[in-house]
Parts: C-alpha cells; sequence; structure tokens
C-alpha cells in the first residue's frame, strides 16, 4: 500500500478529511484503532454552530464549515439526519440579556446571521419555552447532524470512489521520517503503510500521535454529559440554550462547568447537554453534573419536569489551551499535518478543517488562513 | 404461595401474581409485544429484560413510557399498550 495520505483516526474529522482529499484526486487510507466513530465523536452531539462562536479565526472556519456541510449533505442524499432548525439563544437575566446582544452585534459585522427577540415574542418560536425569560436571539444558521451517521456516510462515500480504503481496529504505533526527516510512513498492527502525507485526525489522543513523530502537542480531554429524555412528539423546534453557554465555552476554568443546551432529534428524544469539566479520562458518572443539567433545562422548558432521562453519555472533548484546534502543516516534520484538538466543535468544524487540508496538500490556496490554527503556536519543541 | 393480583391489559381482565413484573405477568399469559415503534410501526416487548433497553415501554395507569421489566405488576393496574412515543399527538 502506497496512498497519498493516510489519516490517522475514523471521527467525524478524519472522515471529512479523507473525504476532501479523495475528491481532490488523492488516494487515501484511514486508520483507528477502534471503530468509525468509536472516539469523541460517538459521544458527544452533533449541532454545527456560528452562535456561540465570538469574531476571530473559529467563527471564519464556522461559517464555511455549514457551507460545506449543506453541501455535502446534498450529495450524501441526506444520510445523516443534517436539520437547519435554527439556534435560539436565551438569557435568563437582564444582564446576560445585554451582554448576548453586545455579542450578537459583533457577530453580525462578520457574517452572522443574529435576530434579537424580545422576551414576549419567544413562545412564537418556542411555544414550550419558560415565561420567565429576560429575551434571546435567534440564529438561523445553526444546524444539526447525527454525527456517527455523518461519520460513517462520510467515508463510506469516500470508499465507494475505489480511492480510499478504510482499517478499522487497527492501532498507529509508529510514524516514520526518511533522512531529510519528512514522513515516510505509518507503523500500524496490521503493517507498515508507506506515504508522504500523515494526516493526524486522533481527537483527543492528537498529542500521542504527535509524539510518534516526535513533537509536542499540547492536547487534553476536556468531559461532557448529556441526558436522553423519553422519545416525546415535537416539542423543542430549535437548539435552545442559555447565555451562559457561551463563556462556559471560551472559560478557562478547570472546574465543573454547566450550561443547558436543549435539541429535539429525529428519533423523537431530546437531548441535554452539556457539562464541561477537566478531570482527565475519568469516565466515573457523577450525579451531580446530572442534576444540574437538568435543572437548568427545565428553566428552560419548564414541561421537561414531568419528562423521564432514558440514559446519559458523555465523552472527551480535545481541547487546546487557547480553544483552537490545530490545523494545518507542522514545520517540524515536514509531510505531518494535524487536524485535531476542535474541543466541543468538532463536528461543526470538521468539514471546513477536511476542506482546507487538502487544500493545503494539493498546493491549492487555502480558503482560510491557516496561521491561527498553526502547532508552531505553541513553540516548537521536539520530545526526547 | 405470592397473592393473586388481577390487572388490565387493553381493557381485559388478567390474574397476576404479586411480586411478578409487568413483563412477567404479561409473558405468564403469551402476551409478548405490547408497543409499536415510532417510526417503522414495529412490534416490541422485551429485549434485555434487566432494564437497560427500554424496548419494554408501556402506558401504566395513563402514565407512558414504564419499563414493564422493572415495574411490578399490582393489583387493579390498568395497563395500555403503547403506540409511537405513547404521548397522543
Ligand atoms: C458531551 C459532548 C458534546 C459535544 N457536542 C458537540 C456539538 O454539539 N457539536 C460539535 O461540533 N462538537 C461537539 N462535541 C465535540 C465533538 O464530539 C468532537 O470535537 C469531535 O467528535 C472530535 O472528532 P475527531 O474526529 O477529531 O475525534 P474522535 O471522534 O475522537 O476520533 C479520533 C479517533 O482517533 C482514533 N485514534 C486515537 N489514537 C489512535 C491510534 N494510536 N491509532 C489509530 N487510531 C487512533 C480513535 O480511536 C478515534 O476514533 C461534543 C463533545 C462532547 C464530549
Ligand atoms: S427489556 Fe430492556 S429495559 Fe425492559
Amino acid at each position: 500500500m502506497n496512498p497519498d495520505v493516510v489519516v490517522i483516526g475514523a471521527g467525524v474529522v478524519g472522515a471529512c478529511c479523507a473525504r476532501a482529499c479523495v475528491e481532490a484526486g488523492l488516494t487515501v487510507v484511514v486508520v483507528d484503532r477502534g471503530a468509525v466513530a468509536g472516539g469523541t465523536t460517538g459521544g458527544g452531539e452533533g449541532n454545527i454552530l456560528v452562535s456561540d462562536k465570538e469574531p476571530g479565526p473559529e467563527l471564519d472556519l464556522a461559517l464555511l464549515s455549514r457551507e460545506l456541510w449543506a453541501q455535502m449533505a446534498g450529495s450524501l442524499g441526506d444520510s445523516f439526519e443534517l436539520d437547519p432548525k435554527g439556534g435560539l439563544v436565551v438569557a435568563t437575566h437582564q444582564h446576560t440579556l445585554d451582554y448576548l446582544l453586545r455579542f450578537a452585534d459583533e457577530q453580525r459585522a462578520c457574517g452572522v446571521i443574529a435576530e434579537p427577540v424580545a422576551a414576549t415574542d419567544l413562545p412564537d418560536h418556542e411555544p414550550r419555552i419558560s415565561r420567565d425569560l429576560a429575551g434571546g436571539v435567534l440564529y438561523p444558521q445553526d444546524m444539526q447532524v447525527q454525527p456517527m451517521l455523518a461519520a460513517a456516510h462520510i467515508i463510506e462515500a469516500a470508499c465507494a470512489t475505489g480511492r480510499t480504503t478504510l482499517m478499522t481496529d487497527c492501532a498507529v504505533t509508529g510514524i516514520d521520517v526518511d533522512a531529510s526527516g519528512a514522513v515516510s510512513g505509518v507503523r500500524t498492527a496490521q503493517g507498515v503503510i508507506s506515504t508522504r502525507h500523515v494526516i493526524n485526525a486522533a481527537g483527543t489522543w492528537g498529542g500521542e500521535i504527535a509524539a510518534l513523530a516526535g513533537v509536542e502537542l499540547p492536547i487534553l480531554p476536556r468531559r461532557g454529559f448529556i441526558l436522553v429524555t423519553e422519545p416525546l412528539p415535537p416539542l423543542v423546534r430549535h437548539k435552545v440554550y442559555a447565555a451562559d453557554y457561551v463563556a462556559n465555552v471560551a472559560s478557562d476554568n478547570a472546574g465543573l462547568e454547566t450550561s443547558a443546551v436543549i435539541e429535539g432529534t429525529h428519533s423523537g428524544t431530546i437531548l441535554i447537554g452539556a457539562s464541561r469539566e477537566r478531570v482527565g479520562f475519568d469516565k466515573t458518572l457523577d450525579w451531580h453534573v446530572l442534576g444540574r443539567l437538568a435543572k437548568q433545562a427545565i428553566e428552560i422548558f419548564p414541561l421537561l419536569a414531568e419528562v423521564q432521562l432514558l440514559r446519559t453519555y458523555g465523552g472527551f472533548r480535545p481541547y487546546c489551551p487557547d480553544h483552537l484546534p490545530v490545523i494545518g502543516p507542522d514545520p517540524r516534520v515536514p509531510g505531518l499535518l494535524h487536524a485535531c484538538g476542535h474541543e466541543g466543535a468538532g463536528v461543526g468544524l470538521g468539514a471546513a478543517t477536511g476542506h482546507v487540508i487538502a487544500q493545503w496538500i494539493t498546493g491549492a490556496s487555502t480558503s482560510i488562513d491557516l496561521a491561527p490554527f498553526s502547532p508552531a503556536r505553541f513553540g516548537a519543541s521536539h520530545v526526547a | 404461595m405470592s397473592r393473586e393480583v388481577v390487572f388490565r391489559f387493553d381493557g381485559a381482565p388478567y390474574p397476576g401474581r404479586d411480586g411478578q413484573t409487568i413483563a412477567a405477568a404479561l409473558i405468564d399469559h403469551g402476551i409478548l409485544s405490547w408497543r409499536r415503534t415510532r417510526v417503522d410501526d414495529q412490534p416490541r416487548g422485551i429485549l434485555c429484560g434487566i432494564g437497560v433497553c427500554f424496548d419494554c415501554l408501556i402506558t401504566v395507569n395513563g402514565e407512558p413510557n414504564v419499563r414493564a421489566c422493572m415495574t411490578g405488576v399490582e393489583d387493579g393496574d390498568d395497563l395500555r399498550s403503547q403506540e409511537g412515543t405513547g404521548y397522543a399527538q
């Protein structure tokens, strides 16, 4: 096997990278030590948001990504439940509303559609919403997909071209370099794959892959839990969340943060996310966290107090110290590219990530400046 | 011997035993399915039997989505098979 590109990781980001490379005319092998979507992609939600992004490089990436997701959904025949439902961000108090409205003004200047909604008009958009809210902002560009279906169908479509091979249950154990220090191959549990380009799409484990190539990448896990209700007739139309969520996403607090994010799904269940905690890879269920999420959700949708919860699940978001993903070539190892560290937005940002990575490999100019996402921003340290 | 109870399933009376789960009481009478799925209208009854899969949902005394495998049958229970989400649309 001698593909143009080896993608490490079969989550949503690896899937998008594989597809974009294939569309750019490259041959690809996707390698995962587990199953497709067996990592964080199978432990999160599928929101594609512009609403929670502050002006800056991540928002630019998000705006491009939502266009590309819509295109992908068009060409893959609605296989992953893309729903352009729009987001509704609400504030429980006047001072949060003031903050939210200022935030929306800044976003609007960058091309986000953000429509203020007065408290009295909220029920027109969400009939079951609490009558005790201060107001909100509607974001029609927010969308949602089913992330596991998305990863699986995108990889399947890439394989159907005959130019992508998928290897699951196949751990990457080493990255080989030639005499000049450039990538020459990937060692796996099933043998060596020769290649000139490796895309590190290993999500929360991206730092381990970087270390295999002798370089450091500061990616750490940020745990999140989600509650799943019993299936219900459609009650929640948008993705609805409290304005505090935006502050939590950008926060550096190591402790527990929760802010309810509520959304209906195709199957009728309502998902209530999501907590944010830095507790390493500890999977222990924490009732305190779940209780706080439930309480906050009930504050926004009082009828949820009568609804049963079926289960909870969670995952570990891959985060970098500055909360930006790492996307692009690693100047320390020619041929090594990173596409990881997307924290709580890997689904949303996945499509654009694959797109710009494929552009870079084929020598095209990238749709977005990759400098803010470069691994060089962490300082060029090699691992001994 | 455990005490006899009488419950109703879709209106008809059936005997059961105190301490039995609703699922066991129904299966005792050869009733294997008491729900139809939301999307494809397929029949459902017990699958895991230990409260994990939520396949065995049934409406008990007007409350939908009760797990038949985890809930004891009680004298006078009104059990109804369930369509879709169990909530009138
Ligand atoms: C509670 C929660 C809610 C979330 N909600 C959202 C949301 O609404 N919207 C959104 O955009 N994002 C959300 N996220 C974040 C999102 O899930 C992640 O950013 C995204 O899934 C990352 O995808 P990935 O492909 O980079 O990583 P992963 O899906 O983790 O894939 C990485 C893969 O690499 C493989 N791998 C690792 N090491 C090796 C090795 N040595 N050899 C071979 N393979 C290896 C793993 O097996 C894994 O399959 C949420 C996350 C959580 C936890
Ligand atoms: S049979 Fe699985 S939960 Fe009842």
